[in-house]
């Protein structure tokens, strides 16, 4: 079943027409990467679904985005809170919050009131276990997360993404910042984690799409190029902008 | 925009070039033999089987290394991977050139049996199979490779008919032409599975170009 689905998406920064009638279904429970050269326009649409490319000035986005079935795009949907509780996002460096690595858990349930407080310490040990820190951090839980090493605040600002219960993590990058052995983690528990979540990943990596996609698009210039299972993608693209490109012979 | 890996790719095809005019050879020689009732062209295509087994050896090693060093995808995926199993077809062609070439050292030693006229005709056959096989794949010709694929049954209509000649006009009205009957039939098999080698290598070409997989489907020819 689709989780996202665009309908003519299109989106302008003023007078640059950065995403150019994008229509697409992104499957539940699979993970998608969306590929593509340097401003080809991944990333941008990795934030409209979050709206996060609403406080850039100048953007204007026309098409639909539907989640659930509800325009997100809409005049009427002007609840950014409810959408960033059904959207997590991960970014390219690990960016935890100056606190401790509790309190970096729980904000996201503090900001939508989402459980008492005495679940608190059960809701940080279950994130915790399903990024696979909880053993290395159990007896530091009150350390500033600013002292975890890269990989450690990475798979914590997931556990944070993943502490609200969404239905769709957004990662731009996730991995660009870390070295092949913590890459290769963050890899499998991607994997892990597809059992319960929609994945979305923008990545420069053709290798990290080809081994931890379901399905991919390829992207330029604005425009989606190609979309289909990963597998098809990378032994028979059906474009020839997307063979030059996987093959690195784009450029 | 040229990239370094196109000169590796470059030299794997200049390589299984190499390799399928090594096993055109053997074939042309061992059938020459075979004609002309030739000992010596016979050990020769013999002796020539360890360089053809050095190069698959090469080539093989090659591919794993281009695999493991340039994770290649697509249309370079299916190239060195097809060129992988296209090495090994020809490896198996030369071989089958060694086994005519032994067929034929039991022969000479033998008076004639009978005129050769089928055999010539399928051993034709077979050269003309893998020569166009390997010009479809240099020259990315689907077309060539199809004309190779269908000329699969051809081949084993005339193994067939060299087959039923041999035992219905030799062997059964007399057993003591076996010694020189029953190699002529193997010779007859050894060709036509030259041609079964010949058509995989043409299947594998029309894959590496429309990434379609016609072996064991050909309806989708």
């Amino acid at each position: 079943m689709p989780e996202i689905i665009t309908k003519n998406l299109n989106l302008w920064y003023s007078g640059f027409h950065a995403l150019k009638s994008i229509n697409l279904a992104f499957q539940e429970k699979r993970i998608t990467a969306i590929i593509g050269p340097s401003g080809c326009g991944k990333s941008t649409l990795l934030r409209v679904f979050n709206r996060m490319n609403d406080l850039i000035e100048g953007v204007r986005i026309e098409g639909e985005v539907l989640i659930d079935g509800e325009n997100i795009l809409d005049g009427d949907f002007a609840d950014l809170v409810k959408l960033r509780k059904k959207v997590g996002m991960v970014f390219q460096r690990p960016n935890p919050f100056p606190l401790s690595v509790y309190e970096n858990i729980v904000f996201g349930l503090k900001v939508h009131h989402l459980v008492r407080k005495r679940e608190h310490d059960l809701i940080v040990r279950e994130s915790l276990e399903s990024v696979m820190l909880w053993n290395d951090l159990k007896d530091k839980l009150h350390r500033n997360a600013l002292g975890l090493s890269l990989e450690q605040k990475q798979r914590l600002c997931i556990a944070r993404a993943i502490a609200i219960k969404p239905d769709i993590l957004l990662m731009d990058e996730p991995c660009s910042a870390l070295d092949p052995q913590a890459t290769l983690k963050i890899e499998e528990l991607m994997q892990k984690l597809k059992k319960d979540y929609t994945i979305i990943i923008v990545t420069h990596n053709m290798q990290q799409a080809a081994r931890t996609s379901d399905d991919a698009g390829f992207m330029l210039l604005g425009e989606l190029i190609e979309f289909d299972r990963t597998v098809e993608m990378f032994t028979a693209p059906k474009d020839r902008m997307t063979e030059d490109y996987i093959t690195g012979r784009y450029g | 925009m040229e990239r370094i890996f196109d000169e590796e790719l470059k030299q794997l095809r200049q390589d299984i070039l190499l390799m399928a005019s090594w096993a055109e050879e053997e074939i042309f020689k061992s059938v020459e033999a075979l004609k002309q009732r030739n000992k010596a062209l016979a050990d020769e295509v013999i002796a020539s089987d360890k360089k053809i087994d050095e190069l698959e050896n090469k080539i093989d090693e090659f591919c794993l290394d281009l695999i493991a060093m340039r994770q290649p995808v697509a249309q370079d995926l299916r190239f060195i991977t097809m060129a992988m199993q296209i090495n090994s077809d020809l490896e198996r062609i030369a071989d089958l050139a060694v086994d005519i070439a032994q067929r034929v050292l039991d022969l000479i030693l033998q008076p004639v049996l009978k005129p050769l006229i089928d055999i010539p005709k399928l051993a034709s056959l077979a050269q003309q199979m893998v020569k166009e096989a390997i010009d479809a794949f240099i020259n990315k010709d689907v077309e060539l490779a199809r004309k190779v694929v269908l000329s699969d049954k051809e081949a084993d209509a005339l193994r067939d008919l060299v087959q039923k000649e041999l035992i219905y006009d030799y062997l059964v009205k007399d057993g003591q032409t076996a010694p020189r009957a029953v190699p002529l039939i193997l010779v007859a098999r050894h060709l036509e599975r030259i041609c079964d080698h010949a058509t995989n290598i043409a299947e594998d070409v029309i894959y590496m170009i429309q990434a379609k997989v016609v072996r064991h489907h050909p309806e989708k020819l």
